[in-house]
């Protein structure tokens, strides 16, 4: 008895030893620890032993399956360790395949564009406001100093709907739309679209978009815009961005100003980008002519307020280097998806 | 307006600044200068020489051989040359060996010029070029005195006699100079002539400003004698100067008169012409001379033209006019249109013995209007239609009377009729030194101040504390203008810097803002790119969408002057725009393309159109390529779920979108309400728009969205206790939507339904014709315990009995 057991346990780990797989190992383990495995079947002999032998015998059993289950378990694990590594071996891709990219929209450069300028004056405690696109003769001219005849009007080239209506020309509509409610103090911008009769080029578009600035409280001063402007131009082209202001008329501020940033090309130097001046035209301001507030109902000698204006696409174009116009409206996705 | 350096130095003598120091101030100080042109920049080493001695080249018929002398000492060198037109003893521009030339002599102009050297002209020695006025970077319709063809000759023109060998003869000829080209603003009228800016220019650099000093010889005879002048429409014509010139003498300018007009742009044509034309430019006063003996009953007589009146004007052109145009009559017939153009039955002529001389103010507002009516816009028209000076006037044309008698163009009559009613008085301001200063943010003292405003002749009157506007500054009106004249001298780059104080506000964006920034985000989520489109477009837009004549879409705003029919109405849904750029990225075989638009439709509220349309802000989405109807729909969902609308969303097929596909089509609702619509394109109109491929749209109309969006999520627990889901399988008419199965599903699965989901979808084999087989699994789950059999049995008895009513047949 001892013997056989000896000559099965030697047999059961010989075969364990010679396995190569786990399913071999499993087939193993059953044909010796299985309910008809040969282990079993000795101890199903165990009858036979005379009782006096049963408990060594017994003792022998379970130490011959003690030593097969562990080496078992020592084969398997190497076997499973062995089948990990087989495995990772066979899973190594070529990481240098192009990668799946999910299809994801780009923004327009005019929005990014708006997005950054909104940010920045928020930031300020500014509104974001809209008005109407159609708009009346009375908002878009009159009320801005703009009277009847006046050849600013021509320089324009509006786009009327009739003589009273007309298609905005400027964001400006809405700084009048908005002092007229009479919520004091006032800090807003108004972007949108606008529409002048400019053909179609490189350019010029018959509709683009401007952005409107209006402060109005008390003690406001020519000061003030200097320094909101000089820090939009900082946050939107850079801190080392200086800004000009030169003397202009417009007919609904006074004094008036154009603002000039350094190029954001060539820093100030001069170059092709700025045409050797250093400097970019990027915005029209000044103070808000004592005629306009009059006219919205607020009291030039109590209220004083600056406005400014600036094109949105000028900013994109300026931004991107973009040089034609017209690729803001043909939305060829080759394009957009630059940004 | 460009003018040359010199002439502003002329009126500002002590003015010594490079063209860059000048552009750089006087942009700082409010006149614009958008350039200037060196007229000698590619000019180098370019002296007055004189043929003394020429030989006929030996090697070639067309070429000659010259000596020319170089410097007054005698110097000379040898300069082969083909030019036609030089003689021994010519006085020449000559641009010596290492010098340069601007260009060509055809004309063409060389960038940075083009540099001259010593060399061979077949096998002769040349030491430098003599010079066309082509070559020195001008033409003969600048330079009338140089010759048709060759080579400039200052030994040919009077005025250059004594001049001297050797000296440079690009100062000679004026070319030492510099344009400079300005950008004036519409409010300065002043600055739009020399002296206006002569005038800025002293202040700016706080030089003296010697203005020229006008005074006239005049003959003992009265201009009233000659001419009479009845000015009838006086509303349109505040003052009317006619002077007397006769036995006038026609002949061409002096050269220094030449070259300012030549510096200036302007085409030296001969004295008289010129003189009205550099008067123009010194005073910006426009004048006209007419033919006095042409002028019969030798009177002058303005009015309004009559209608249909008919009058050539001195371009030739026959011109019809109305009662709303000025014209300047003689007894008979008009003789110009005032202040816009002269007319052939009165020009001057070379056999012109008295002249008329006119200098008028005329209402701007009606130039303008004018001179768009009949098409015609002209230097003096410009000028006009910014409302001139009436004082102005009888300085200008004082001015060229000076000019005739000092030119010798002929004798000046004395006197002059003057009809001016109404004389423009000086404007007063209420000088605030305090409010200047708190409107600029500056401490600019009140004596600092007035120097400021002396600098431009604007007086201060110490009794009244005012400032004394002249009547030549119409720009000039509040306390706020005064304040920019201080603020342009005082340095706009002086002025601090500082952040508005006061009462803080909150920045923000408005609700529909927030709205349409979250529906863009979801949107470029699944690939969709943003495209911006035209608010105007073509009617014809309508029949490529094919909607029907009687259609309310077709009420539209109509521009009266658009750019043309293809942008003449304003949108009223917004599909055009995305089909025509759905198109374009098709034609250039772009693959999967996705756009979307967040662009505003205007619908009139009454027509025709007397109050603003209403504006309506729509997100427009459209692909082709990658996708379906239903990846669009999936797109639209997760918009309307990131905005806060959470509830089922409904699609009904009955859109009667003629521009979609019949079958393939669906009104978006929400809440009962159509929200927007979508669908696939119908073929049709894939075809008017060549488009090769099937595409989908989707409109959501943003105030509907706006006004049901929300931020208010609330939290709802995550389930402690098991769901029970059930599958059911049904055979139903191909009709039945699955939306009216999914309707009976909700309205009968009560509180324990958590959700469904439909797992199979399937038509033909083994279903009978007309019918499909659908089926969903059903969930269901309480909040507060685990469910039981009888629990979910008896919600699904109610589910299937409703499913019943629609003859739906349960499978097995």
């Amino acid at each position: 008895m001892k013997e056989k057991l000896q000559s099965i346990m030697e047999e059961a780990l010989a075969q364990i030893n010679g396995a190569e797989n786990l399913e071999q190992l499993n087939d193993i383990k059953v044909a010796f620890l299985g309910k008809k495995g040969e282990l079993t079947s000795v101890l199903k002999s165990m009858k036979d032993v005379a009782p006096e032998d049963r408990p060594v015998v017994g003792q022998l059993v379970n130490d011959a399956r003690a030593a097969i289950e562990e080496k078992l378990e020592e084969k398997k694990n190497a076997l499973g360790k062995k089948a990990r590594e087989e495995q990772i071996k066979r899973e190594t891709i070529d990481v240098t395949l192009p990668a799946k990219k999910p299809m994801v929209g780009h923004r327009h450069p005019n929005t990014i564009a708006l997005d950054e300028v909104e940010r920045i004056f928020i930031g300020m405690g500014y509104e974001v406001v809209e008005g109407p696109e159609v708009e009346y003769d009375y908002y878009n001219f009159e009320a801005l100093n703009i009277p009847a005849n006046h050849p600013a009007k021509d320089e324009q080239d509006t786009f009327y709907v009739n003589s009273n209506i007309l298609l905005r020309t400027q964001t400006s509509p809405v700084q009048v739309r908005v002092m007229e409610q009479g919520h004091l103090p006032i800090r807003m911008i108004a972007p949108g679209r606008v529409f002048r009769s400019d053909e179609v080029d490189a350019t010029h578009s018959p509709s683009f978009h401007q952005i409107e600035g209006l402060v109005i409280d008390k003690n406001i001063t020519f000061s003030d815009l200097k320094g909101t402007l000089a820090e939009f131009a900082k946050q939107l082209f850079g801190e080392n961005t200086k800004v000009k202001f030169r003397p202009h008329h417009f007919p609904f501020t006074e004094p008036s100003a154009e603002v000039d940033v350094t190029c954001f090309k060539c820093g100030g130097d001069g170059c092709r980008f700025c045409k050797g001046s250093g400097w970019i035209e990027i915005l029209g301001c000044g103070m808000v002519h004592p005629k306009v507030l009059e006219m919205s109902g607020i009291d030039p000698k109590v209220y004083s307020g600056f406005a400014f204006g600036m094109g949105l696409e000028r900013i994109a174009l300026l931004k991107y280097e973009i040089d034609d116009m017209r690729l803001l409206y043909e939305n060829d996705t080759r394009f957009l998806k630059q940004f | 307006m460009n003018t040359p350096l010199s002439w502003i130095k002329a009126y500002v003598p002590d003015l010594d600044v490079t063209a860059q120091e000048y552009t750089d101030a006087m942009t700082l100080s409010g006149s614009k200068v958008e350039g200037y042109e060196k007229l000698d920049a590619d000019l180098d080493k370019i002296i007055v020489g004189k043929i003394l001695k020429i030989e006929k080249h030996p090697d070639a018929d067309k070429l000659i051989v010259c000596q020319v002398q170089i410097t007054k000492d005698g110097e000379t060198v040898q300069i082969v040359t083909g030019a036609p037109n030089v003689k021994e003893g010519d006085i020449i521009p000559v641009v010596l060996d290492g010098g340069r030339v601007a260009g060509g002599h055809d004309g063409e102009k060389t960038p940075g010029g083009i540099k001259i050297k010593k060399g061979k002209l077949r096998g002769v020695e040349s030491c430098g070029m003599m010079c066309s006025i082509e070559e020195l970077g001008s033409t003969k319709e600048m330079y009338p005195d140089a010759p048709e063809n060759g080579i400039y000759i200052f030994s040919d023109n009077k005025e250059y006699d004594g001049i001297e060998i050797g000296s440079s003869a690009i100062e000679a000829l004026g070319l030492k100079d510099v344009t400079i080209e300005y950008e004036i603003t519409s409010n300065r009228v002043d600055c739009f002539s020399v002296i206006g800016l002569a005038r800025e220019a002293a202040a700016t650099f706080r030089k003296k400003f010697i203005p020229p000093v006008v005074t006239v010889k005049e003959n003992d005879e009265q201009a009233k004698d000659y001419i009479s002048v009845v000015v009838e429409d006086k509303d349109l014509c505040p003052r009317y100067i006619a002077r007397v010139v006769k036995n006038i003498n026609i002949g061409p300018s002096p050269l220094w008169m030449q070259r300012r007009l030549a510096a200036s742009g302007i085409r030296p044509i001969n004295n008289i012409v010129d003189i009205t034309n550099y008067v123009m430019e010194e005073y910006a006063q426009p004048m006209h001379a007419y033919d006095l003996d042409l002028i019969e009953g030798k009177k002058i007589i303005v009015r309004r033209a009559k209608d249909n009146e008919e009058f050539q004007t001195l371009d030739g052109v026959e011109r019809k006019l109305d009662s709303s145009i000025l014209v300047i009559c003689d007894d008979e017939k008009p003789i110009g249109i005032a202040g816009i153009m002269g007319g052939e039955n009165s020009k001057i002529t070379e056999d012109a013995k008295t002249l008329l001389f006119e200098a008028a103010c005329f209402d701007g507002t009606n130039i303008r209007l004018s001179s768009k009516k009949i098409g015609l816009r002209t230097d003096a028209s410009g000028k006009f239609e910014k409302g001139l000076d009436p004082n102005n006037a009888m300085e200008a044309i004082n001015r060229a009377c000076q000019l005739i008698v000092e030119l010798g163009a002929g004798e000046v009559v004395g006197g002059c009729v003057d009809i001016y009613d109404n004389v423009r008085q000086p404007k007063r301001i209420p000088f605030e030194p305090d409010q200047i200063n708190k409107l600029l943010g500056t401490d600019i003292d009140k004596d600092t101040q007035l120097g400021y405003l002396k600098s431009v002749d604007l007086e201060f009157d110490e009794e009244t504390q005012e400032i004394v506007v002249p009547t030549w500054r119409q720009d000039l009106e509040c306390s706020a203008d005064i304040a920019e004249e201080v603020a342009r001298f005082y340095g706009y780059d002086k002025i601090p810097t500082t952040l508005p104080c006061g009462e803080a506000t909150t920045g923000k964006l408005s609700f529909k803002l927030r709205i349409e920034n979250i529906a863009r985000s979801v949107a470029e989520q699944f690939g969709f790119n943003e495209g911006m489109t035209y608010s105007f477009e073509s009617p014809k837009v309508y029949d490529k969408l094919l909607i029907s004549k009687d259609d309310k879409l077709r009420q539209n705003v109509v521009i009266s002057n658009p750019l043309g029919e293809d942008y003449s109405i304003m949108r009223t849904i917004p599909l055009n725009g995305m089909l025509t750029s759905l198109s374009t990225n098709y034609n250039r075989r772009n693959k999967d393309v996705r756009l979307y638009e967040i662009g505003n439709i205007y619908l009139p509220k009454i027509l025709p159109v007397t109050e603003l349309p209403e504006e309506r802000t729509e997100l427009t989405l459209g692909m082709y390529g990658e996708g379906d109807f239903f990846s669009l729909k999936g797109v639209i969902e997760e918009i309307l779920e990131k905005i806060g609308m959470k509830k089922i969303t409904l699609y009904d097929p009955k859109a009667g979108k003629p521009f979609l596909h019949p079958g393939r089509q669906a009104n978006i609702i929400y809440d009962n309400v159509v929200i927007g619509y979508m669908g696939e394109v119908h073929p049709e109109v894939l075809d008017n728009y060549d488009i090769g491929e099937k595409a989908y749209i989707a409109v959501l109309d943003m105030p509907e969205l706006v006004s049901r969006a929300s931020f208010d999520t609330k939290y709802t627990g995550i389930a402690k206790y098991p769901a029970v889901s059930r599958d059911i399988s049904m055979v139903m008419k191909k009709e039945i939507l699955v939306g009216e199965v999914e309707e009976i599903i909700r309205k009968n699965g009560g509180n324990l339904l958590e959700s469904y989901k439909l797992f199979d979808i399937y038509e033909g084999a083994q279903i009978k014709e007309g019918y499909k087989s659908v089926a969903y699994s059903i969930s269901f789950r309480a909040k507060d315990r685990t469910l039981e059999d009888k629990d979910v049995n008896a919600v699904m008895a109610k589910i299937l009995n409703g499913l019943q009513k629609l003859e739906i047949e349960l499978r097995q």
